[in-house]
């Protein structure tokens, strides 16, 4: 591996289309639940600890080598809103597109062919950091990175929120972002010999519901 | 390690002449079912909590068997308390529910309350055949009135044809990941509650995703199924939700 690939992989401006999207903070916002960077960093350690959790665990499962299929089941049956399913493979499909045209692979390519909808994104994540030559603890970094960068940044835009604040939100979590990323890995090892039940399933009520309740809003910044 | 052990079992079974027999109704310690009065077709269950707990180290069980054919409704005689024990374990609670093609089982207990200073895991498992029907609620409130809640873990797992529609797991209280009470879990709020409807004409026509209440919303899974979930300031508005959400989408 190269960790020149991860800074690549893990770039916001790798352009796999995540800045179109607010991981649940512009419901959060819009509902009076983030207000400053102190709810913000609740917001994003609740997040980490549940979406980001079950994503990391499915991109290092991906990462090394569960059959993606099983693997987009298992991500189906974490993700009870359809909103929150529909983003997901939106997403993945994008970060497809990105990462056949970054890491060339005959893997990527099949899944591909097998989800032309799109798979869902940890899953994609997880494939892509294989063809780059990353190993699923470099795919479960990228993933809980994701889960609360996405927010931060979105936070800034919505609620003119110092960059510099959200930058921090996100500096003090890295501890707790290190352990998530541990855990994923942990259990994402366990599937060859217990199965695709092992992986965590961790849920957010309000994440759910704030997605359903923004896709049906008719004007939005962020696509979710 | 203390503790009190116990599974109880429920068997249901189409008697042959359109009404539900239950070969089995097997109490078990604190675990006491009680048939009640049902209808032609359905046979009722309630469970009656003979004792206060799961506590510190219990391990109790639960499970429903319900044949082709029956149809059995389960409730509970009052809300189940989760309590501190005289150890440091855990308390851990299984509902394993099983419904066979064309049988049908309405999981309607009252709520799961968690004191303060209580550690309980439940875990429910919901195996059903393709042709199955289930209505299944599940309450979870956070602490007596103006009380702090206990650790409480819970895991709900729902197969069709077995395959896996629906994985989730919550974690809530002191000893939970960070987070669980901020605005992207609970925000607050001391009461979550889900229903889970499984049925075959769902694989045509799914449910249609909507918001039911503020924080309380209709939700299609990937298979024949609907989740509603919601969460509350507490248990009373909780379960108006619920019931409101059970009464449009439980036409049969």
């Amino acid at each position: 591996m190269t960790r020149t690939a991860l800074l690549v992989l893990a770039d916001g401006r790798f352009p796999a289309g995540g800045h179109a999207h607010s991981g649940g903070a512009e419901a959060a916002v819009k509902a009076g639940r983030i207000t400053g960077a102190q709810s913000l960093e609740a917001f994003c350690r609740g997040r980490l600890h549940t979406a980001g959790l079950v994503a990391a665990a499915l991109a290092a499962a991906a990462a090394g080598g569960v059959d993606p299929a099983g693997l987009d089941a298992a991500a189906d049956a974490r993700t009870p809103s359809p909103a929150l399913r529909a983003t997901a493979r939106r997403l993945g499909r994008q970060l497809m597109r990105a990462a056949r045209a970054t890491w060339p692979s005959d893997e990527l390519d099949a899944v591909a062919r097998q989800f032309p909808k799109g798979a869902h994104q940890p899953v994609v994540l997880g494939l892509t950091a294989r063809a780059a030559g990353l190993g699923p603890a470099d795919a479960a970094y990228c993933a809980v990175y994701e889960s609360v960068s996405g927010p931060a940044t979105a936070v800034v835009r919505l609620l003119s929120l110092d960059p510099f604040e959200a930058t921090a939100v996100l500096a003090r979590l890295a501890p707790e972002l290190d352990r998530v990323a541990d855990r994923a890995v942990t259990s994402a090892s366990a599937v060859p010999a217990e199965g695709l039940d092992v992986l965590p399933a961790a849920s957010a009520p309000l994440l759910e519901i704030g997605a359903e309740v923004h896709a049906a809003w008719p004007v939005r910044l962020f696509a979710s | 390690m203390g503790g009190v052990h116990a599974t109880a079992r429920i068997e249901a079974r189409a008697d042959g002449r359109g009404g539900t027999a239950l070969p089995v109704l097997a109490s078990d310690g604190p675990l006491a079912l009680r048939r009640t009065r049902g209808t032609a077709a359905e046979a009722r269950v309630v469970l009656v909590g003979a004792m206060s707990g799961p506590l510190g180290g219990d391990r109790f069980a639960v499970e429903a068997d319900v044949g082709g054919g029956a149809r059995l409704r389960v409730g509970s005689a009052a809300a189940t308390i989760a309590l501190p024990g005289q150890t440091k374990d855990d308390a851990r609670y299984e509902v394993r529910l099983t419904v066979a093609d064309d049988g049908e089982l309405d999981w309607l207990p009252e709520p799961l309350i968690s004191a303060k200073g209580s550690d309980l895991s439940v875990v429910t498992r919901v195996d059903l055949g393709a042709g199955a029907r289930l209505v299944l609620r599940e309450e979870q409130v956070l602490g007596r009135v103006g009380e702090e809640p206990g650790l409480l873990r819970s895991r709900l797992v729902a197969r069709i044809a077995g395959r896996v529609v629906l994985d989730q797991e919550l974690a809530c209280g002191p000893g939970a990941p960070g987070g669980w009470d901020g605005p992207a879990v609970l925000a607050g709020q001391r009461a979550i509650g889900q229903l889970v409807l499984a049925r075959p004409e769902f694989a045509e026509r799914p449910a249609e995703a909507r918001i039911l209440a503020e924080h309380a919303c209709v939700m299609p899974l990937a298979g024949p199924a609907a989740l509603v979930t919601a969460v509350a300031p507490d248990g009373l508005r909780l379960r108006r939700v619920l019931d409101e959400a059970l009464a449009e989408l439980d036409i049969r």
